[in-house]
């Protein structure tokens, strides 16, 4: 889940050909991936494995002048592999790969804490006939919780040298750099350990006793959580509680902090107005480039929060609860816990998310769940919705203890959720019916609390995605937006003969905006959203949304911003039909806004995500099924949305 | 959902023995009780004999009912030091000994 919107080729940063290449195995959880960035220092690169769809994290690691490759393989119990990224790791330490050069030394990551069933996996690696060195992690917590474990002697045992490390905390990295300079003399077993499971059992016994190692106690905290966290009355109160307070602070927290973004952006706008005497470039610089991509960067906190908040609970722990309590639920539409994972971390990207769905084992889950993962409501959404719920609803409203607008968002949440098991039951039924049903296991890690750098870099990392595509996509179509909204250029006789005021500065913005290149092509769709209540305006809106749905809410405010620079709050509120059946009749009617919504809710309007699907599935025959499903899906619900809260409504 | 039927039909993968009669699997123990793991069977699914091998589940390890999730299914054991879930198509794969409190 961990995984970021990256792209890359996977090749080495910044080591010279024929570099040592070292690989990093071990079992999910255990520490891997603390070990890699403190052995990295984070300059990783990730790619993917050639001809598959495997990432790829490979870095490099520094001691004096001294450079070595270090390759995260993917985590895995065992190498008898049952999901894609498990294959991976076998085929890397085989030398089967193509493309992918035989590692020349192992790093052995096992968790101190479950140096058993660690031995176990260890057992399997060093029969692969490698030179390898062991890396005990959590070392500090098996002292905690009263274990202890000699590590020289289990070095003696083992055959192989062993570098303890403390937790996750990466401390002792600056050893094993040191370690690593020497991998020409780390040892390959004189003698393989045994793979037979009951030798490997009697195996591993010996060399523990021999270690001297005493299993940790049962982690308290752990157990104490547990029981109240997974019970069936209070586990599954506390899960939709976690689930309802999560929005709520978002609204709430996230709310000074947008205001101070807001005030920025005010204020650039007043310096614009002060200092640009051109009409033109006053009018690009204000609207275009601080309205437009404002309105979408007044949103940074509240994507910024949602990311700490999932990367927090994914840190402690509690997302490997999350999906056992949802197990159950997720079997009734063929699914398993982890697809419930992925389909979480696609309330934040649909990116993130669908690039998790690689941990699922069964090809057919995988396809159901990335089906399904861009009907999560992702954080581009957030700002579409919070403009309309806030044309929707009255900020005073209150609905018991919450309010009535974070009711609103969680029931948008809700329907999103909701619609996306229902697709992924589809997708699933209509799969391939003859492939054998993967096992389903899953590991629940003690409760750890996260280290706060890990925490930051997983939210910037995602934060910074965000942005990048503030800087990119939405900049670029903010811009051709603009141009269409004030092109054609109208002289003073055409504004008096329409009959305008040319001395009415609004006046002449509406016009211009209501004969603009923009507006003829809103109205070229009309014939398609008018059924749902969509002006010109909300059909520029939806267009421009395509490629990204927050462009939606900088669209929005172009156009409000060109038919009242003065106040768009109040023009988008005020904004009435211009012409057809409803001509002088309000647009942001309550039927018109819940379609909106709707039509949100379910509308594929990404084309990082039709990119990302085309990468992970290898075809466009994906990509175009979930467009094609999703914009009819969109289109017919946002109807039925608008049909009832009419009725509702009166 | 895997039935019991035709787990006991043949030998599955390696290590796989059943002891006493009527086997019990770990489907059939209740929450907060423990019992050794005397095999692992599961009918022409080498793979999964594998990973629950892999996953602690190997003949001689005491296995240790934690909880049910709310709904049931999966269940949450304890198996060397790690807590680890399974459904019961799965749980049913793994043969115990006698359940001791």
């Amino acid at each position: 889940m961990s995984t970021g919107c990256h792209t890359g080729d996977g090749t080495d940063p910044a080591a010279p050909p024929g570099a040592p290449r070292i690989a990093l195995v071990g079992a999910p959880n255990s520490g891997k991936t603390s070990v890699f960035n403190g052995l990295t220092g984070l300059r990783a690169k990730t790619g993917n494995y050639p001809g598959v769809t495997v990432s790829r994290f490979v870095g490099t690691s520094r001691t004096g002048r001294h450079r070595h490759v270090i390759e995260d393989l993917p985590g895995t119990y065992g190498l008898e592999p049952v999901s894609p990224d498990e294959r991976i790791t076998v085929d890397v330490l085989d030398g089967r790969l193509e493309g992918a050069r035989r590692p020349d030394a192992l790093l052995i990551v096992v968790d101190a804490t479950a140096l058993e069933r660690s031995l176990g996996f260890a057992a399997q690696v060093l029969a692969r006939e490698l030179p390898a060195c062991v890396v005990v992690t959590f070392t500090d917590e098996l002292a905690r919780r009263q274990g202890r474990l000699d590590t020289e002697a289990l070095a003696e045992a083992l055959g192989v040298p062993v570098l303890p490390v403390i937790g996750h905390r990466a401390v002792g990295a600056a050893r094993l750099r040191e370690q690593l300079t020497t991998w020409r003399t780390w040892p390959v077993p004189a003698v393989a350990p045994p793979t037979e499971p009951a030798e490997r059992d009697a195996w591993a016994e010996s060399v523990l006793a021999y270690a001297g190692y005493r299993p940790p106690e049962r982690h308290r905290i752990t157990q104490r959580a547990d029981a109240v966290l997974l019970h069936p009355v209070w586990g599954t109160a506390v899960f939709f509680a976690v689930m309802a307070l999560f929005f709520q602070t978002v609204f709430t927290l996230a709310a000074p902090l947008q205001d101070r973004v807001e005030e920025l952006f005010a204020w650039l706008s007043g310096r614009v107005d002060a200092h640009v005497g051109n009409p033109w470039l006053s009018g690009f610089l204000g609207d275009a480039l601080i309205g437009g991509v404002g309105g979408v960067l007044v949103f940074v906190p509240q994507i910024m929060l949602l990311f700490l908040l999932l990367a927090l609970l994914e840190g402690v722990g509690y997302m490997a609860r999350a999906a056992f309590l949802m197990d159950r639920v997720m079997a009734r539409f063929g699914l398993e816990g982890r697809a419930f994972v992925a389909l979480l971390s696609s309330f934040a990207c649909a990116i993130p998310g669908i690039m998790a769905t690689r941990t699922l084992p069964s090809a057919r889950d995988r396809l159901a769940t990335m089906m399904a993962a861009p009907l999560m409501t992702c954080s581009a959404r957030l700002p579409v919705y919070v403009l309309l719920i806030g044309l929707l609803v009255d900020p005073s409203a209150r609905v018991g203890p919450f309010g009535a607008q974070g009711l609103v968002m969680f029931g948008l949440y809700l329907l999103g959720a909701v619609s996306a098991m229902l697709a992924a039951w589809v997708f699933k039924s209509l799969g391939d019916r003859h492939s054998r049903p993967v096992p389903f296991f899953m590991e629940l890690p003690p409760y750890r609390l996260p280290a706060p750098r890990a925490v930051l870099v997983a939210m910037w990392s995602s934060a910074r995605a965000f942005l990048r595509k503030c800087s990119t996509v939405i900049v670029a179509t903010s811009v051709v937006l603009w141009l269409l909204l004030n092109l054609p250029v109208h002289t003073t006789g055409q504004l008096r003969a329409a009959g305008d005021d040319t001395a009415d500065t609004t006046a002449v913005s509406a016009y211009t905006a209501d004969h603009s290149y923009a507006a003829g092509l809103g109205r070229a769709v009309a014939p398609v959203f008018e059924p749902l209540g969509f002006d010109w305006r909300v059909n520029v809106g939806i267009l421009s949304a395509q490629a990204a749905r927050e462009t939606f809410v900088a669209t929005l405010g172009q156009v409000a911003a060109a038919e009242d620079p003065e106040q768009p709050e109040q023009a988008l509120r005020a904004m009435t039909h211009s012409g057809g059946d409803r001509a002088g009749q309000p647009v942001f009617t309550a039927p018109t806004v819940a379609a909106l919504l709707v039509y949100f809710v379910y509308a594929l309007q990404c084309m990082a995500t039709v990119a990302v699907l085309r990468r992970e599935t290898g075809t466009w025959r994906w990509p175009a099924t979930a467009f094609a499903y999703l914009t009819v899906l969109a289109w017919l619900m946002a109807y039925l949305a608008r049909t009832v809260t009419g009725l509702l409504g009166g | 959902m895997k039935g019991t039927d035709g787990v006991f039909g043949e030998a599955g993968g390696p290590g796989t023995t059943a002891i006493g009669s009527p086997p019990l699997s770990l489907a059939d123990l209740a929450p907060g009780t423990s019992a050794v793991v005397t095999g692992v069977l599961a009918d022409g699914e080498p793979a999964v004999v594998r990973r629950l091998h892999d996953l602690g589940f190997t003949p001689g390890a005491v296995v240790e009912v934690v909880r049910r999730a709310p709904l049931r299914d999966p269940v949450l054991y304890r198996i060397k030091g790690c807590e680890v879930c399974l459904r019961r198509a799965q749980a049913v794969c793994v043969r115990v000994g006698e359940a001791a409190r």
